[in-house]
Formats: C-alpha cells, structure tokens, sequence
C-alpha cells in the first residue's frame, strides 16, 4: 500500500528557473494494483516516481508505504521496500562486472552486506535457472559483463535484479523507452508476467498509449505537476487510445485557451 | 645483482602503492592525491613506534590504520561535504604534510640501528636456514639480508593481494565495487555509497600507508619529503599492469599492478644505472603516464581515420 498526500515539489526555488514540478498531489494505492502514469512532457510523472524513490526530498507533504512513514527517508534505504527498473538501460546495471555479481548484488536489495562469498553456488544455480526462464541465451554467460550486452537484454536482467527480492513496490520509469519495438514487447510482457506472478504492486510511467490501455488495472493522467484524472476498474478497463487521445487533445485547447483569454485580458485591462 | 634485487624488492613494497591506487583510480574513478601525504603518514608513524622500541608488527600495524583514517578523512570531505574529489585529496595531502612532521617531531627519522619487520625477517632466514650467510641463484651471491627481505617483501604482498582478492569477491566488496561502476544502481539496490566511497578511500589509503611503512623499514629512514609524487608512481605501475595482463578479471588486473609496480621499479633501476640523472626521473614518470593515458586514444583515431 502506498499513499501520497499533499505532495509538493518545487525545482531551483527563488530562481528564474523555478520548475513546480509537484502541486499538492495526492494519490492512494491498493496493495497488488498495477498503475499506469501518462502525461506530456514535464508533467511531472518521473518527478512522482523519483519522490517516492527517494531521488530527492519532497517540499512538504508525507510519503508512507508498507506501513511506514518514508517521507525523509534516504534513497538507499528506502530501497529495501523499492525496486526499480530505470528508463536508460545502461542506469540499473553494473556494466564492467559479471551478470552473476550484478544479479548477488539484486539478491541482497536493502539487506545488510558483510563478508560473506557474493558468488553463493546454490545462488549461482538459482540465476542460472532464472536467467535460463528469460529464453535469451543468457544462462550460459553468467560470468560476462553486463556492459557486452544489447539494451533489452540489460533491461530484461535489470527488471529480474529489481523484483529478485518482492519489492513492496516496483517503480518502472518509461523502461521500454529507449529499446526498439521488439525488444521492448519483449520486455513488456516479461513485466507483466513478473508482476502478475508476484502479486506486485506497481507504478508504471510510460508514454505509449498501447501499452496504457493494454496493461495495468489503473490510469492516471498527470499535467503540470497535478494529477489530472483516475481511470479505475471498469472505467480504465473500458478506456480504448483514442479516448486518451481524446483527454490530452481536450487538455490541449484548454490550455490554448487559457493562454488565449490572458492575452485578450492584458489588451482589454492591463 | 644487488641493484636488481634492491628495486625487485622496493618494487614489490610499492606495489601496495599501486594496489592502493587501482582502487581509487580504477575501482571508484577517483583521483585521488591523498596518496602522496598517506605513503609518508605510513612511514612516519611507523618510524615514531619502532625508535620507541615497540613491536614491529604492532609498529607496521599503525601505520596502516594511520592511512585508513587518512583516507577516511578525504571521503568525509568529499562525500558528507560535497567538496570536488581532486580537491578534497589536495587538501588533506597538504594537511598531511604538517601532520607528518608533528609525528616525527623533524624532518628525517633514521631507523639503521633499530629493530625493523627487515631485521626481523632475517633472523627467522638465519633460524631457519643457519650458516648460509651468502645464497648462491643460478650462480649469483646473493646476501641472507636480501633474500629473506625479497622472500618477505613477496610473502606480504601476496597475502595481501590474495585478501584483497577475496574482500572484493564478498557482498560487501562487490558492492563497493558497484559504487565506482555505477552509483545510481547500487544506490537503488539499497547502498550507501557515501559510506561505501569513505570505505573504498580509507581502504585504499590503509595500502598506501602500509607500502609507506615497509618502505621506510627497508630503506633505514623515513622523511618528510619521500611521498612526493607518489600517485603518478602508483598510476604508472597500474597502468603499466593492465598493458600486461589486461583489465577483464579482478585477479588478473591485481597480479598485473604488482608486475607492473616490479617491472617498473627494475626498468628505473636500469635507466639510472645507464646514466640517467635521477633529477629528470619524476618528470619521466609524469611524461610515461600522459603518453600512457594519451597515445591509446590517438591510436584509435588513427584507425578510425584509416577505416
């Protein structure tokens, strides 16, 4: 379970660059639901991730999940409750060390890390089955550096590094992004079979309408930092893409015309 | 004979340098200057404890945890107050410096009549090995002095590599090696990669400082002066490694500083026994470096141009 409530964040506060990127924005979500966040460009949905990743502190406002009140908690240690999978391929992997390392690494997410060996044979047998599952031919090249292979395959081990442990959340920003079409449909459907497997509650930032609609069991719209609308259930089962089209056609004009109606207020008033 | 087996051995004591710095510069890409007031820190604490007549393992034992908390200090600087990488090293080196000379009370501490690890060492060869004041290796005389120091120098060095070796292969050591690889990633699997980066810096600077010690022990003295220029030593035989043995496997990459650090050492040796004015070496050394790091990336735009 994970509750935003009055989330406020504001970028270069007192400069000319002042970005509110996050205006009182609050948002309830179930354990085990798989959320779809949309919106334009800077409308603030990577910024929603990253607060609740911990990235950087929110303004004001209380972030709890799991529970736990994690509002001034540290990136890494709210990694214990948080798996993420980012947008470049190249963020969540270690690229000059081995696939194996990387995965030990994934295996002990928020845990405590001592002296124990990394390379545990009955861990190594366990990536080695898992990896095998993926059907990448990768199983047999554990001890290859991650940096030697192609982005989806590295997003595909990033996704398995991220959900090793079941997170309490898994955060996955615009993660097919970056990857061509097939690699990305390939990714897709592993998230969701990852997902569906576990049971995961999820925040899914992506800017393919397609895979809105396709994916998930709720869609939130984000513009300028607020939260715009919240598809549920049998509404977000029943939304198709062009009744998205059709919402973000619709915050477009509104837009135009509030800029319209300023320009006419300054010649008539100002 | 007795020049190869002084720089074989000087090579191996530095090649804890070089281990030290392959971690900084290599493992957390991070310049780090702390080196060149470590390696004296090293050396002057060791040299107070063993004129004070303490143990010299106790006395080498000191100097090492003298680098860690050295090198500790600059991932404070750098990581808890944000200050630029190069230049918190730059000035902990240069507190260092005055540090250094409060610890020795003066400049130069010599250490000819005390009891040092070197000493140690050949008593255990003539316990062992009693009578054979003189070794004789393909035909070469070799004194009981030097072979036991060279067995020694090669004993540690070994044992520490091989437990560097197996530190980076636990959970702990593969995570900071993730810290230099890619912070984003680790932090998000849940490391603190300030405390990892002060870890990695005080670990590094605890080998620097050790080399320092032994230095200093084999040599009869330790001064004020000995660390100058040191990191650009170090980098020379780390790079110098990795053109031997190449930077894919951890162990191989560690085998190959200390070759690197040897080889270096000897070729050194050679040079100056040709005639080289030992004033020119530290500029040799910057110039190898710069051409080191320079000439692989030029060879790659000649190749990119010819294709």
């Amino acid at each position: 379970m994970l509750e935003l409530s009055n989330i406020h964040k504001t970028f270069n506060t007192g400069t000319p660059n002042e970005v509110r990127s996050l205006i009182d924005v609050s948002l309830q979500i179930k354990s085990g639901s798989f959320v779809v966040v949309l919106g334009t460009n800077g409308s603030g949905k990577s910024t929603l991730l990253n607060a609740v990743a911990g990235s950087f502190l929110v303004d004001s406002g209380h972030i709890k999940l799991d529970r736990k009140e994690i509002t001034r908690w540290p990136e890494h240690k709210r990694a214990a409750l948080i798996g993420r999978v980012f947008q470049n391929p190249f963020s969540g992997s270690a690229p000059d060390m081995s696939i194996a390392e990387n995965l030990a690494m994934a295996a002990r997410r928020g845990r405590s890390r001592d002296f124990r060996w990394a390379l545990q044979p009955k861990l190594m047998r366990q990536f080695h089955d898992r990896i095998a599952s993926l059907k990448m031919g990768l199983e047999d090249r554990l001890d290859n550096a991650i940096g030697s292979l192609s982005g989806g395959q590295r997003q595909a081990l990033t996704l398995l590094m991220a959900t090793w442990l079941k997170p309490k959340l898994l955060l996955l920003d615009e993660h097919t992004a970056a990857l061509d079409p097939k690699s990305a449909d390939q990714v897709i459907r592993l998230t969701e079979e990852v997902i569906t497997k576990d049971r995961l509650t999820t925040l899914m930032v992506t800017h393919s309408m397609a895979q809105a609609v396709n994916f998930g069991d709720r869609i939130i719209m984000m513009h300028r930092g607020k939260i715009l609308y919240d598809f549920q259930d049998a509404q977000k089962r029943r939304l198709r893409v062009d009744d998205l089209l059709a919402r973000f056609e619709e915050v477009r004009r509104r837009e135009q015309l509030d800029e319209t109606a300023a320009v006419m207020l300054r010649a008539n008033y100002v | 004979m007795t020049l190869l087996i002084g720089a074989l051995t000087i090579g191996l004591i530095l090649s804890m340098l070089a281990l030290g710095v392959y971690i900084t510069f290599r493992i957390f890409n991070f310049p780090d200057i702390t080196t060149d007031g470590s390696i004296t820190l090293g050396a002057a604490v060791t040299a107070v404890f063993l004129v004070n007549k303490v143990d010299p393992i106790v006395a080498t034992g000191a100097g090492f945890v003298a680098g860690l908390l050295a090198g500790a200090t600059t991932g404070i600087l750098h990581t808890k107050f944000k200050i630029n990488g190069l230049l918190s090293g730059i000035l902990v080196m240069t507190a260092l410096y005055s540090i250094n000379l409060h610890v020795m009370g003066r400049s130069n501490i010599p250490l000819l009549t005390t009891r040092t690890l070197m000493t140690d060492a050949e008593q255990l060869w003539i316990k062992i090995m009693p009578g054979k004041e003189m070794v004789r290796i393909y035909g070469w005389e070799i004194t009981a002095h030097d072979a036991s120091v060279v067995c020694g120098a090669l004993l540690l060095i070994l044992v520490a590599a091989l437990a560097l070796y197996c530190f980076f292969r636990t959970d702990l050591g593969t995570a900071m090696r993730a810290t230099g690889n890619n912070p984003q990633m680790i932090r998000a699997l849940g490391v603190n990669v300030e405390t990892m980066t002060i870890l990695g810096l005080a670990l590094a600077n605890g080998l620097v400082a050790l080399s320092g010690s032994l230095l200093a022990q084999y040599q009869g003295f330790a001064d004020v002066q000995m660390g100058i220029g040191m990191v650009v030593w170090g980098l020379a035989s780390v790079i110098i490694g990795e053109a031997l043995t190449g930077s894919r496997s951890l162990g191989l990459t560690l085998i190959g500083a200390i070759m690197g650090s040897v080889l270096f050492r000897i070729l050194v040796a050679i040079a100056l026994q040709q005639g080289l004015n030992p004033n020119n070496l530290k500029l040799i050394t910057a110039v190898f470096v710069f051409a080191a790091l320079v000439l692989p990336q030029m060879a790659r735009t000649l190749r990119f141009k010819k294709a």
